[in-house]
Parts: structure tokens; C-alpha cells; sequence
């Protein structure tokens, strides 16, 4: 399974579960990062430092730890359809 | 005229006596406090940073023909959740009446903040929507149609760019006008039964309202973020930043401070001195030496800490100290905190208190203590005064900057150090979520209201502790009447020698034990007393208490005075504070026997060493 953690710089995928505690999801969700939405990693710091991520205009940074439990699927059909 | 209803309803609630309430409510970093400043010309804080605004600011303003209240209500992303900010929302909600909610939302994110404006529909308030940043939307080409947005909310909608102050009149009428229709009710909603708000519905509004062009990038934030975010060059060019910070503060404040300084002593050596001539010696000295010599050198150390403001309020109105967080929060974490922390730290270089409040942001209990532990050991504004007076006195200018830089940097070990110790005790298991928003220009208009903030900010400090504390060492040093001043036979000389075997080991003699010891309600007084004590009443300008206190004390007994001064609790306030906040008397009492026993050891260390090493 694809997680937000594992998700290289550069590359979009599409959210399909999130599998946080229900306070940490409320909190994701308010950010913009839900089920269904595309997300874009803008950049990771060093030594498994946090991740820069962006959904929709917002930028978020978030540690590895709690990306890991933002599950994605990659889209190569949303590619196709998007094109 | 109503007719009598068939069914027993509540009785309508007249607009009683008395003012409209209007409520601001949105998520962090939306502009809200800038609206409300805006709006009211208050001193709420601003800051872009997420959760600062803490207590519920309040001003009242003519709107219309009515009074309005306005309650700033700390920002929010959610009215579920459970942190302090949002249970404090929903008690407002639920407890207070109020006539009309305005939710301000950030146009440049409206897919994500439009839930927020959805729950509050189901409320059933009286509600009000504003689109702040509508220029920042508007260089995105973001376009919202006010009509339809409106007409699916069921509320009027207006724009504005708070910031620049377009739209925020018309804002304000619109805000008069439905208050004044508002019931004055709190919601008796249950908010655990509020529906959750489904992409789908988002989506249907945003795709009819609202037109996001499909790639909405900000050029200039992407490549300022390239540079100060780099995973090599980012943490040293913090650290740059932060010393052309602390050097420029120094060049640009200290000239200010000469010229007060100057002004100051000539006053009282043209008026004060010839027109106290004719009272009795005890009158003039106390008059002059103790309470003008004392409260004015204290004084001249306001611009520095206005300049000083102005760099911490651009640091933190463009949006740096999230960058920040993103920076240090991998080696925050291995101290069991997060990048927040640290912010919290570099925003107690103004003041604790705010930081200490600012804590609240943080749900996990450990977390929040652990950040309250180490937050007085931030070097703030009223230590810089005494560091600045004191490197000024001992220290040539090409030194000046690494001497106050060196503190700071002390500051913060003191600060890491003391959560590697604790963290054991203050377990964090907190997730580290957070918004980065793109860089802002900070306002001139803000940067006066900061400025504003800090003159009225001393005055009150003045007017209260600097005077008290300043009175009272002057007696100590001239009770009993008749011994030399500050001599060993007065009052101060009896307490500072009984201190002497605590303190002698550090190379602090026993008149700046004395100093230290009120230097415990507030570092001010620290520079008021040194003002006293070693000004000595006799019409010297300060030159020459700098003279007497070179000649009594070297370099290395002035930085083994200035690392206690740095690491022993700040003052009264943050212990306050402390206690507010964490409700707990134990946890103060661990803070102040923590920082106390370990300023006597670093400064016992440093001063053993330099010794011995010959200096």
C-alpha cells in the first residue's frame, strides 16, 4: 500500500483512506487532505525530516510519521483521464 | 405588527438594552485579526502564524447607530475538534448570546475552509461571510460569484482584502445591517450531531460559485521556499538571518538609546537638579538618583525593544516562522517536542507570555509542559535591555554583536538542554500538522501598531514594577540612614553578604546579588537598580555610572552575571502565566528550582573556567 510518507518529491497521487485517530483525520480533512483529492509533494526534508505537501492551494507540512497514515493509490488511469 | 401565534413558541428577545454582539470566526491565518484590527483599531495581535490569537479580544464600535461588541474568537479549522481553541468556540457559541456570526474565510483556500462556513449553516446563526485576501485570489485567478456563493449558503456574502483595507467598510456596513436583525441567542445546538460536511457537497458549490484555475501557484513563494527551505543551505541561513537580525537591532538601536540617554540627563541636570536644589538632600537623592535615574535608564531602552518588535513582527507576519518549524521540527523531535516548539521559543524573544499562551495550540498535555519548561529560557526583550547595558559598558562595539549573539545561543542550549532532561517526564506523542502559507508582505500600518503596542506596554510596566522595584532598592542601599550607600553596613550590603558564599563562587559581588534578587519581579528593574546603585544619586549622567560599574567588575564577572540573569526565571508574569496555564503549582515550582539551580551551575562553570584559564 502506497502512503503519503513513501510518495517521492514531485510526484501526485490521489487520497483513498485515511487511517489516523479520529481527531488527527477531523484535522487533515479541515487541511484540504481527504479522501478523494489529489496530492503533490512539494518537498522532504532531510534525515527523515517532515514533508511539504500540497492539496488543492494549500501547502501543508506534516512529519513522516503522521503522512504514513494518509493512504494513496498512484494515477496512472487519473493520468489518462486527465489528459 | 406580529400577531399572536396559535402555537406556544419562545418569547421574542427584545433588543434590550444594551449592544449588539458580533462574533469573527475562521481558521488560523485568514486575516482575521488583521480585520478585526482593521475594523476596530484595536491592538489585537496579528501574527501568520496559526493559533495566536488567544484570548478573546474584544472592542466596541459605533456601527450604524448602534454599539457593536466585537469578539475576536482564536481561529479554528474545525468545530469538532478538541483542541483548547475549539472547545473555547463552542462554550462561546453555546453559552453567550450573540446577534450575528461573521466567518471569514481565506479566498485563496476556499475548497478547504468552505466546511467550516457549512457547519456553522447548520447552526442555523445569523451568519455573514467575508472572502478575505481577494487580491491574493485575484493574482491566482481565482474567481468567486458572490451571487450564487451566497445563495448557497444562505447568507450574504462580501469581499475584502483586510490587509490593504479594500472592501473592509463596506464589510462593516454589511455587518451593521445584519446585526441589527440578529436575535441575540446562543445556539442550543448539539454539536457532536452535526452532519458531517462531504466532499460532494463542497464540490457542488465550489463547482457552480467559485472558478480555480487548475494550476494555482505562487511563483514567488515557490522560490523563496526553494532557497530557504533547501535541506542544506535552510537551517544555516535561519541562523544568518537570525544574527543580522540581532546585529542590526544593536547598530540601529543603540545610537537612538545614546541620543534618549543624553536628552534625559540633560532635563535633569538643566531643570530638575536647580529646581529640587532647596529640598533636603534625602528628597533630591531620592527623587533623582533613585527614582529618575532609575525609571529613565530603563526608559532609554525603548526603542531598541520597538526596533527590536519590528524585526520579530516581519519575521512572523511573512509567514518565516512556519519555515521555521519545517526546519528545526526533526531536531525538535528528538528532544520530544515539535518545529512549533521552537517557534514558541523564538517568539518568547519578545516576551514569554504570549509564547507560553501561544502553548494552547498543542493538544497533548506533554507537549504543551515540555514547551512551557523551556520557554522562559528564551532570551527576551527585557534581558536584551540588560545585556545591551551591560555589553555597551564591558565590551568593545566589534564584539558587541557576538557577546548578545553568544547569549542567545546560550539561551536556546539552555532551552534544549532542558527538554533532553524532562522529556522522559513530558511524553509528546502529538501528530505535527501545519499549514504553511505563502510569504506576506508585512504593513506598515502593523508595524506601527506593534511599535504603539510595546511604548504602551512599557509604560504600564513602568508605571507599576520599574517604579516599585526601583524605590525599593534605592532604600535598601540607603537604609539605615547615615551608612555609605549600598556600603556593606546598608541594607542591601547586609543581604547581598549573606548571600556572598552562594554567590561569590560566580564572581557576582554582593551589590549585584541585590540586583538579581528584584531582577526576579522583572529584568527591568535589573538595569534600574544598577542605575541606583551604582549612579548613587550625586547628578551623574549615566557615563559615569558606566565608569563606576567598568572599574568594579570585568568582563568575565559581567557575562557570568549576564548567563544567570539569562537562565533564572524571567519574572513574576511568566510564573503567573505558568501557573495559568498549566494549573498546576508543582509544575511552576519545578520550572523555578530547575532554572534557578541551573543558571548558578552554568555561570559557576563559565566563570571557574575563565579563571582558571587566567582571564
Amino acid at each position: 500500500m502506497l502512503s503519503l510518507a513513501r510518495l517521492r518529491s514531485g510526484q501526485t497521487a490521489q487520497i483513498t483512506q485515511l487511517r489516523s485517530d479520529p481527531d488527527l483525520s477531523r484535522r487533515l480533512e479541515a487541511l484540504g487532505l481527504k479522501v478523494g483529492q489529489l496530492v503533490r509533494v512539494i518537498r522532504r526534508a532531510p534525515l527523515s525530516g517532515p514533508i511539504q505537501v500540497r492539496v488543492g492551494t494549500t501547502d501543508i507540512i506534516l512529519r513522516r510519521r503522521d503522512a504514513d497514515a494518509i493512504h494513496l493509490q498512484l494515477p496512472d488511469h487519473l493520468a489518462t483521464a486527465i489528459a | 405588527m406580529a400577531t399572536s401565534s396559535a402555537h406556544p413558541t419562545l418569547p421574542p428577545v427584545k433588543p434590550a438594552s444594551g449592544r449588539r454582539r458580533v462574533a469573527l470566526l475562521g481558521m488560523p491565518n485568514t486575516g482575521k485579526s488583521t480585520f478585526f484590527n482593521r475594523l476596530t483599531g484595536a491592538q489585537a495581535k496579528v501574527g501568520n502564524w496559526p493559533g495566536i490569537t488567544i484570548d478573546l479580544l474584544t472592542a466596541r464600535l459605533i456601527l450604524g447607530d448602534e454599539v457593536v461588541e466585537f469578539v475576536d474568537l482564536p481561529g479554528i479549522y474545525d468545530l469538532h475538534g478538541y483542541s483548547d481553541d475549539e472547545k473555547v468556540v463552542r462554550r462561546f457559541l453555546t453559552t453567550q448570546p450573540v446577534d450575528l456570526v461573521v466567518i471569514i474565510l481565506n479566498s485563496v483556500q476556499i475548497e478547504q475552509q468552505l466546511p467550516l462556513a457549512l457547519q456553522l449553516q447548520q447552526l442555523g446563526l445569523n451568519r455573514l461571510l467575508l472572502l478575505n485576501m481577494q487580491d491574493e485570489a485575484d493574482k491566482l485567478g481565482i474567481r468567486v460569484d458572490i451571487d450564487k456563493l451566497s445563495s448557497a449558503l444562505q447568507c450574504p456574502v462580501s469581499q475584502m482584502a483586510a490587509k490593504k483595507g479594500l472592501g473592509v467598510d463596506q464589510a462593516g456596513r454589511l455587518i451593521a445591517q445584519r446585526a441589527a436583525v440578529g436575535n441575540r441567542l446562543p445556539t442550543n445546538a448539539d454539536f457532536e450531531q452535526l452532519q458531517p460536511i462531504t466532499l460532494e457537497a463542497v464540490q457542488a458549490i465550489i463547482g457552480t460559485s467559485v472558478d480555480i484555475p487548475s494550476v494555482a501557484s505562487h511563483r514567488l513563494t515557490e522560490r523563496l521556499d526553494r532557497v530557504l527551505l533547501h535541506p542544506v543551505l535552510g537551517l544555516p541561513l535561519f541562523l544568518l538571518i537570525l544574527y543580522l537580525m540581532f546585529e542590526a537591532v544593536y547598530l540601529l538601536g543603540s545610537p537612538v538609546q545614546d541620543g534618549l540617554d543624553q536628552l534625559q540627563s540633560g532635563f535633569k541636570d538643566n531643570y530638575l537638579v536647580p529646581a529640587l536644589a532647596h529640598t533636603p538632600e534625602w528628597v533630591s537623592g531620592f527623587l533623582l538618583g533613585g527614582l529618575w535615574d532609575g525609571v529613565m535608564t530603563v526608559a532609554t531602552f525603548v526603542p531598541i525593544i520597538v526596533i527590536f518588535f519590528w524585526f520579530i513582527a516581519i519575521i512572523e507576519d511573512t509567514g518565516y516562522f512556519s519555515r521555521v518549524a519545517y526546519l528545526m521540527d526533526n531536531f525538535m523531535a528528538r528532544l520530544g517536542l515539535d518545529g512549533r516548539s521552537f517557534v514558541m521559543v523564538m517568539m518568547g524573544f519578545g516576551c514569554n507570555v504570549p509564547a507560553l499562551m501561544g502553548t494552547r495550540v498543542m493538544r497533548s498535555r506533554g507537549a504543551r509542559l515540555l514547551s512551557m519548561l523551556i520557554i522562559p529560557f528564551s532570551l527576551c526583550s527585557a534581558r536584551l535591555q540588560v545585556f545591551v547595558f551591560l555589553i555597551a559598558l564591558l565590551f568593545t562595539k566589534q564584539h558587541a554583536g557576538a557577546v548578545l549573539f553568544s547569549l542567545y545561543v546560550m539561551g536556546v542550549l539552555a532551552a534544549m538542554l532542558t527538554a533532553l532532561i524532562f522529556k522522559g517526564q513530558y511524553r509528546n506523542n502529538e501528530p505535527f500538522v501545519l499549514e504553511l502559507p505563502p510569504y506576506r508582505l508585512p504593513t506598515l500600518r502593523m508595524l506601527l501598531l506593534r511599535a504603539w503596542h510595546e511604548v504602551r506596554h512599557f509604560l504600564k510596566r513602568a508605571s507599576t514594577f520599574i517604579v516599585l522595584g526601583v524605590v525599593a532598592v534605592w532604600l535598601m542601599t540607603h537604609l539605615p540612614w547615615g551608612v555609605a550607600v549600598a556600603g556593606d553596613q546598608s541594607l542591601a550590603g547586609l543581604v547581598g553578604n549573606v548571600l556572598q558564599p552562594i554567590f561569590a563562587p560566580l564572581g557576582i559581588d554582593a551589590k549585584l546579588t541585590i540586583a538579581l534578587i528584584f531582577g526576579f519581579i522583572a529584568k527591568e528593574i535589573v538595569i534600574g537598580s544598577l542605575a541606583v546603585i551604582y549612579g548613587l544619586g550625586d547628578g551623574a549622567a549615566n557615563s559615569a555610572i558606566g565608569n563606576q560599574l567598568a572599574h568594579s567588575i570585568d568582563w568575565v564577572q559581567a557575562y557570568s552575571f549576564m548567563l544567570f540573569t539569562l537562565i533564572y526565571t524571567p519574572c513574576l508574569s511568566t510564573l503567573a502565566t505558568m501557573k495559568s496555564e498549566s494549573k498546576s503549582a508543582r509544575f511552576v515550582w519545578v520550572s523555578v528550582i530547575w532554572s534557578v539551580s541551573l543558571a548558578w551551575l552554568v555561570s559557576f562553570i563559565f566563570y571557574q573556567t575563565a579563571r582558571a584559564l587566567g582571564y
